[in-house]
């Protein structure tokens, strides 16, 4: 009697296994697909060799990206928030406080991200081009714009999703890239 | 007003579904005969009106009727005629239309072809059938209705998604589809077989040219989908474990499993209960592929149309039908009992074999694609789960079954030795070792090569070995051979030429996947690059025309040894409308490996362009063997027993290794 029992216990498995599913799925649409993903913070930056963006001699990789702490932002022509934080990154170019690394990411056209630089001001070190989103991906990027924060070693400390504002760099990001320098210099001094 | 009539017409389907899924099973229960005879006609009148659905939003599109929402989105004025055709289930509403008039269209040939079905079990797998329908037209009316009308309609559409103007995305969703919902057929079988609470020999050669007929399409569509990626995305691969594509593989792992398990029903009178739960998982690995793709559920690289609301309704869906049929399963399941035993080293055993590491394969694939959903769920973030991880656990897990695939078929029923087997099988071990020493030869020593190339001997000539057993082959003199090879049954042709088919897409994907060349270089009119011994000449970029689009034209003159081999002209297109550029590859296919040709962009002011070349060896033989593989299921589905239909239900003697699988 004991064994039969155990057996219609055994056709029970399918349903609980899908209802553990369900809860899966509902959690799958109802989640913000805005939140911020945690799992690039403290990774390498993924390895990427960007072409240059149209009338620009050099894009920039990997490599580039070592030896100083930096900003990856990721924008394109076609992204009206892109637009918004624009003025804020002319201002930290002026100021020189941190490089900033640009990824233009799809593009329609060759000549929509370099026209559109040329139209509100070049904020960027270097620019690599992304049409096929082979970078974004590998960023994990959900949308435009969004900007990392990169220490010296190359590894992804910070990432903002949205324009960025002076709020933001002044509460979050300008301290985590002070921070990252101080590390800097510490890594040198004990070298 | 034809718009107006199709969306009546779904409507009064609605209806006649929902009049189709009780009242013949309210009949089933109280064996009363004519509630029971309202099936049939209910069923092909669903046909008809679905059928005349679709043909007024097929005609809504062909004459550009703006005023339709869909036709908006998804249509232009200068958009050829055939992509205007195929553009009606090139997005969601009418591809959603499309899987109603294939759901319909299978209830009605069950309903014209079932005649020597037990009523009983007729009514009840057509009034599960229209169960299904019943949420789809639902679906379909209250969030994605194909008739919505747009006031005021504008002058011209948004046009189709240009990824999706191609003659193989054209045929790829239909067929796809109708294997999808071919396996509802499976499933209402095996829903209609828990409330009557039985399950025999008759059942299973009822399911399973179903089973048959859907796993060819869902083979057909899946190859279909593949090479398209392959020629239109332009990154040379053929498949990307990506979502999307794994929604509609799984199904088929499952799918194939349940192929196998219903001959164990068939001949042995055993594994019932796991071949109506595997009918019941294929079904709902389909609705689930559905689910994943519309939803937006999982971000995938072509997820072409999203939307959650939707997905809410679809999710709502699959928990009625799967949750439900897992109820009934779990309540009336242990009642399909079969007293035979097992012995591991038998046909039945090899068969069981194949199913456990299917379903194995179906549960990792689903795993990998579900994995990403479920860290973020505890909070662990957003990844994706890529090639890596599939490759890792997917291809290992195959390989015992296709050591044992080519002895499998060699079993007798019942009680088998394995000794005599793989003493026949010296010749496809010899053919097993001869390819890898060939292919390390030629390609070098990586690993997977050789066990592909391996594979793939081992697989074909055991194959052979088999169909060279079943003939005599050697032992008799040829002309009985011959004869014997003439009164071969069809189903044991289809096992013959699918398995052989596998082997060759194995082949064919391992050429492709590890011994692919790739060359990047930028090239000015007039230099070359050598890949693979080829030599391409690059002729430089032409502007041409198209009805939508416009492009730039490269030509390579390709040659070998001095010797011209053939002119190829990949394209960079823009579609006008919709600013959307694509890839058209090159591709000159060999049997040894496929010339493939991309151009990038234009790299300074002197006509110099950024290409990209590849030999692809073997891919020919992996759509090759598809199509074998195709083409064995369509001899096994031709066999005569399924043409005679439900035999009588006397166990007929076990006819020992030479009866048909």
């Amino acid at each position: 009697m004991k064994r039969l029992s155990m057996k219609r216990a055994l056709y029970f498995i399918p349903l609980a296994v899908f209802l553990v599913m369900v809860i899966y799925f509902a959690f799958g649409l109802t989640r913000d697909a805005r939140v911020i993903p945690s799992v690039l913070i403290n990774q390498p930056v993924p390895a990427l060799a960007l072409a240059p963006i149209k009338g620009s001699p050099a894009g920039f990789s990997t490599a580039d990206l070592k030896n100083q702490v930096t900003l990856v932002n990721i924008f394109g022509s076609w992204c009206v928030a892109c637009k918004v934080e624009h003025p804020f990154l002319m201002e930290l170019r002026k100021s020189n406080v941190v490089p900033i690394y640009g990824i233009n990411w799809r593009e329609a056209n060759r000549d929509d991200g370099p026209a559109w630089l040329k139209r509100f001001g070049d904020p960027y070190t270097r620019i690599g081009d992304d049409p096929k989103s082979m970078a974004a991906i590998a960023f994990g990027v959900t949308g435009a714009p969004e900007t990392f924060v990169v220490d010296h070693q190359g590894i992804i400390r910070y990432k903002h999703t949205g324009p960025l504002t002076y709020k933001i760099w002044n509460e979050i990001i300008g301290p985590i890239v002070e921070q990252l320098r101080r590390d800097q210099e510490k890594a040198k001094g004990a070298s | 007003m034809i718009a107006e009539a199709g969306h009546f017409a779904l409507t009064l389907a609605l209806f006649v579904a929902v009049v189709q899924s009780s009242v013949p099973l309210i009949g089933a229960e109280r064996r009363d005969s004519l509630w029971m005879s309202v099936a049939q006609p209910a069923a092909i009148l669903q046909f008809l009106l679905i059928t005349f659905a679709f043909a007024c939003l097929t005609i809504a599109f062909v004459t550009s009727d703006f005023s339709l929402t869909t036709v908006v989105r998804n249509s232009h004025t200068a958009k050829p005629l055939i992509y205007k055709i195929s553009g009606v289930w090139g997005n969601h509403e009418g591809s959603m239309l499309l899987w109603v008039l294939i759901l319909s269209l299978f209830g009605a040939l069950v309903a014209m072809f079932g005649n020597n079905l037990p009523p009983g079990l007729r009514a009840r797998a057509l009034a599960v059938q229209a169960m299904v329908a019943v949420g789809f037209y639902l679906f379909m009316l209250l969030t994605s209705n194909p008739f919505e009308r747009i006031i005021p309609p504008p002058a011209n559409g948004q046009d189709l998604n240009p990824l999706l103007q191609d003659f193989g995305l054209a045929v790829h969703p239909p067929m796809l589809y109708l294997g999808y919902v071919g396996f509802s057929m499976a499933f209402s079988f095996a829903i209609a077989a828990l409330i009557e609470g039985r399950v025999d020999a008759a059942w299973a050669r009822w399911v399973r040219p179903w089973t048959l007929l859907a796993w060819c399409f869902l083979t057909g569509g899946i190859a279909l989908g593949s090479w398209w990626a392959y020629y239109e995305l332009g990154w040379g691969g053929f498949w990307f474990w990506d979502p999307v594509e794994n929604a509609s593989f799984m199904p088929w792992l499952a799918g194939t499993a349940l192929l196998h398990s219903s001959i164990v029903v068939e001949k042995r009178d055993a594994l019932k209960g796991w071949t109506v739960f595997l009918a019941i998982v294929t079904f709902s690995l389909s609705l689930l592929g559905t689910f994943l793709v519309r939803s937006g559920v999982l971000t995938s690289v072509h997820a072409f149309a999203t939307d959650p609301s939707r997905g809410v309704f679809i999710l709502a869906l699959l928990v009625i039908v799967t949750g439900g049929s897992l109820i009934l399963f779990a309540w009336r399941g242990p009642g399909l009992k079969s007293d035979v035993l097992f012995q591991p080293i038998s046909r039945e055993g090899g068969l069981l074999f194949n199913n456990l590491v299917m379903t194995t394969a179906a549960a990792t694939v689903l795993l990998g694609t579900l994995y990403p959903l479920m860290l973020e769920a505890m909070g662990g973030g957003k990844v994706s789960v890529g090639a890596p991880f599939f490759n890792a656990t997917f291809v290992p897990l195959m390989l015992p079954m296709l050591v044992a695939m080519a002895a499998g078929p060699m079993l007798t029923w019942k009680r088998s030795d394995l000794k005599p087997v793989l003493n026949r099988l010296w010749f496809a071990f010899f053919a097993a070792a001869l390819m890898a020493i060939v292919a390390w030869w030629l390609q070098g020593g990586a690993v997977y090569g050789l066990i592909g190339a391996a594979i793939a001997a081992w697989l074909f000539a055991g194959t052979m070995v088999q169909l060279a057993e079943r003939i005599h082959l050697f032992r008799v003199p040829w002309r009985e051979s011959l004869r014997r090879l003439g009164r071969m049954p069809r189903a044991a042709w289809g096992m013959t030429i699918a398995h052989a088919g596998l082997a060759i897409t194995i082949a064919g994907v391992t050429g492709a996947g590890v011994w692919k060349i790739e060359s990047i270089q930028t090239l000015s009119p007039g230099q070359s690059a050598t890949v693979a011994g080829y030599e391409y000449v690059f002729q430089g970029v032409k502007k041409v025309d198209g009805p939508n689009y416009r492009a730039d034209r490269a030509t390579f003159q390709v040659k070998k040894d001095g010797k011209d081999i053939v002119t190829l002209s990949p394209e960079k297109r823009l579609y006008v409308v919709q600013n959307q550029p694509t890839t058209e590859a090159a591709i000159y296919p060999t049997l040894w490996g496929d010339l493939y040709a991309v151009i990038g962009d234009p790299e300074g002011t002197n006509g110099a362009y950024v290409t990209r070349l590849y030999f692809n060896p073997l891919v020919l033989w992996m759509w090759i063997g598809v199509m074998l593989m195709v083409l064995g299921g369509a001899f096994s589905l031709s066999d005569r027993r399924y043409r005679v239909g439900a035999p009588t239900r006397t166990s007929r003697p076990v006819e020992g290794a030479a009866a048909a699988q």
